[in-house]
């Protein structure tokens, strides 16, 4: 499989780029945006990993989360450099234009997170079906909520697609002296911000007395709790911290991409692959999937011959890179039914 | 047909249930003469044919514990197929123009196909990873259709029901034939369901679902038993799939998109997930609900029909997990008490039908 993927990129035929060898800085490019999608869907993943692995709450609603984020930093980009529900330009932005929104939406989906978890979650604990189907009941509702209130300008459309802007002195490309490729100085924050949540979560959980709760609390939560801890404020924490996540990979992706009415269940699919392939409630497993799906996901567009199966009808754009990534979900399932770091039981 | 003692005491509720049963198949039969034309075309008809997708969901979440979010997506495929088969002329697809029969035969074929490939790789999880792995499926399905322009496009394939086999007619001028099929399929359903699950088959089945590590130690095979109920299960989709051509005309991805497996799971919850008679219950109060408060608007928080049905499928999960059918279980079960006459079994409950997490 392995073999055949380097085969393709050293020959590649009738594709959109050609083959590595021919072209590296394509090869660079789209090895680069696979990295930036891979520290974009780590920053998202790792929160519902996180709620995951502790509490054993897959949160259907994390999605949401991620979407009402995405909606609240536009709207406080928007209040600080009075958009008035215009797209703002980059110019206008400084950094602490963009930092500020993304803290607000973190700081607000936390709270979220804690109402949800404390009022809805917190009393049928160890019921995990019923877990899930509450934040898929509540997905409904916040979807719909967002469609009808936000943007919450009068001149723009209710559930319009709506995205932020970089700060003006990232928004900009950078001559990386490697082939000729000038990237993204964004798409370099993007990974330098997914390095660092990675670290601070890698240092949280494996080097405080908090993360060593969560770990003991991972392995056996009755034990963790009959000696003495009180399991129920980490649950709490890991749940605000998750939520927070979701709401900081709404930030980043307003930018990104931008938001819209569709973009929950498109990054519920993205985090449900990354922790199934990688192993649920594992910071390595969360990393290893992020990394694997990004890749798998972009160089199936770029390198997947479009020109053969594009006769019938004349139609065009086809994407394959979604057969793909079922490709490589079932075969991490079919020979790691608990994901590639995930442990069995 | 002989009953084992302790389940006799049941026998109370089993005669008030069959009378209900017979009672709600006679109105629905003379259905067309009882009711207006809207009822019978539009809100009967979609309610036997979500019934019957929901049933597929039910089955799979009270007979082996899993609950299963590709079953929109399964009957969506067998909807795609039966459109790209059907249709000719200029419309999206692949517009084939083969005999509509064959076509259904087909759509029902590849469904079932590509159903037991989605429960093959499913069937070593359980639980709630079984409900991820299936949520993903659901969503890959969307983004196919959406993106895979040769077979539809997000505008989807329109024009299935002017070709439909002689004995369906036109559903739009002739309501009432599609109505029968559905009903009769309906009931099919509902009879196969209860017959499958009482084979050799079906008991190993609920065995696995009980305690999938002594059937292996027995010998069966754990993971063919969940793959065939999958296919099982996809099967039966596959009929709603292509009623659902028939009935709309039009498939298109959002009819396998999250909103609608989160219907068709609401569906599935609201009617009860441990007893199949809730799919069409559940369908019945979805499609009225959703008939009804389309224009009502939500006092406080503002949105539309989805807040209301969120709302009333997030109290169901917490006042009653097994939906209405759970409710009324508990209901018979407290009045026979009251007489003296009750039946000691507990409520269905979701938990209880599923094994501990992981595999």
């Amino acid at each position: 499989m392995v073999f055949s993927l380097v085969w393709i990129l050293f020959w590649a035929p009738n594709t959109n780029f050609g083959s590595a060898v021919d072209s590296p800085n394509q090869f660079l490019i789209t090895l680069l945006n696979s990295v930036t999608l891979a520290a974009l869907l780590f920053i998202v993943a790792s929160g519902f990993s996180l709620i995951f692995g502790l509490m054993r709450v897959v949160n259907m609603a994390h999605g949401s989360f991620l979407l009402l984020g995405g909606y609240i930093a536009y709207e406080m980009q928007q209040k600080m450099t009075s958009g008035g529900g215009l797209t703002v330009f980059s110019s206008q932005v400084n950094v602490w234009k963009w930092i500020v929104p993304a803290l607000v939406a973190m700081a607000a989906i936390a709270g979220l997170g804690l109402l949800v978890q404390q009022v809805l979650l917190r009393w049928n604990q160890g019921q995990d079906l019923r877990q899930a189907l509450i934040t898929i009941a509540l997905s409904v509702i916040i979807a719909d909520q967002v469609v009808a209130h936000f943007p919450t300008y009068s001149t723009v459309q209710k559930g319009s697609a709506v995205n932020t802007s970089w700060p003006g002195s990232i928004d900009r490309l950078v001559d990386l002296h490697v082939a000729g490729v000038s990237y993204s100085v964004a798409k370099l924050a993007i990974i330098a911000l997914g390095v660092a949540v990675g670290l601070a979560l890698w240092l949280w959980v494996y080097r405080t007395k908090t993360g060593m709760v969560i770990r003991a609390g991972v392995d056996d939560r009755q034990m963790t709790s009959a000696l003495g801890v009180n399991i129920q404020v980490t649950f709490a924490i890991a749940f605000v911290v998750g939520a927070a996540l979701a709401a900081l990979g709404g930030s980043v992706f307003a930018s990104y991409a931008g938001v819209n009415p569709t973009t929950d269940g498109q990054w519920l699919l993205n985090s449900l692959i990354v922790v199934i392939v990688g192993g649920l409630g594992s910071i390595f497993g969360t990393v290893a999937g992020a990394l694997l799906f990004a890749l798998v996901y972009n160089f199936s567009i770029a390198y997947l011959p479009t020109g053969i199966l594009q006769t019938t009808n004349g139609t065009c754009c086809t994407d394959y890179s979604i057969v793909v990534t079922f490709v490589l979900l079932a075969l991490v399932l079919a020979f790691r039914p608990q994901g590639l770091f995930g442990r069995p039981g | 047909m002989s009953r084992p003692t302790f389940l006799k005491r049941t026998s109370k509720k089993v005669a008030i249930e069959r009378a209900i049963g017979t009672g709600v198949l006679v109105i629905v039969a003379l259905g067309p003469l009882i009711v207006t034309d809207y009822w019978v075309s539009f809100i009967l008809t979609q309610t036997f044919l979500f019934g019957i997708a929901a049933a597929s969901l039910i089955f799979l979440s009270a007979y082996g514990g899993m609950i299963s979010l590709a079953q929109a997506a399964l009957y969506g495929i067998a909807a795609f197929a039966l459109g790209n088969m059907v249709t000719s002329g200029s419309v999206k697809g692949l517009h084939l123009g083969i005999d509509p029969w064959l076509g259904v035969v087909l759509a029902i074929v590849i469904t079932t196909a590509i159903g037991f490939v989605f429960g093959a790789v499913a069937s070593r999880s359980t639980g709630i990873y079984f409900l991820m792995i299936t949520l993903t499926y659901a969503v890959i399905a969307f983004y196919f259709f959406g993106q895979v322009t040769q077979v539809s496009g997000f505008s989807g394939i329109a024009g299935i029901q002017d070709h439909t086999p002689g004995l369906v007619g036109d559903p739009v001028t002739q309501p009432n034939r599609l109505y029968y099929i559905a009903l009769v399929t309906a009931l099919l359903v509902y009879l196969a369901i209860r017959y499958v699950v009482r084979t050799p088959f079906g008991i190993a089945f609920q065995g696995v679902r009980d305690d999938p590590v002594r059937m292996g130690s027995l010998g069966y095979n754990v993971s063919l038993h969940r793959t065939l109920a999958f296919t099982f299960a996809a099967f039966i989709a596959s009929l709603a799939g292509v009623l659902y051509g028939w009935w709309n005309g039009v498939v298109a991805p959002d009819n396998v998109g999250l909103g609608a497996t989160v219907d068709l799971l609401i569906i599935a919850v609201i009617g009860g997930l441990g007893r199949v008679e809730g799919a069409w219950l559940g369908a019945f109060a979805f499609i009225v609900i959703n008939n009804y408060v389309r224009d009502v608007s939500v006092p406080v928080l503002g949105g539309s029909f989805n807040t209301v049905i969120g709302l009333i499928f997030l109290a169901i999960v917490i006042v009653s997990p097994d939906g209405l059918m759970g409710l009324w279980d508990r209901l018979v079960q407290a009045v026979l008490r009251g007489r003296g006459g009750g039946s000691p079994q507990a409520p269905v409950e979701v938990q209880t039908a599923v094994p501990e997490a992981g595999s």
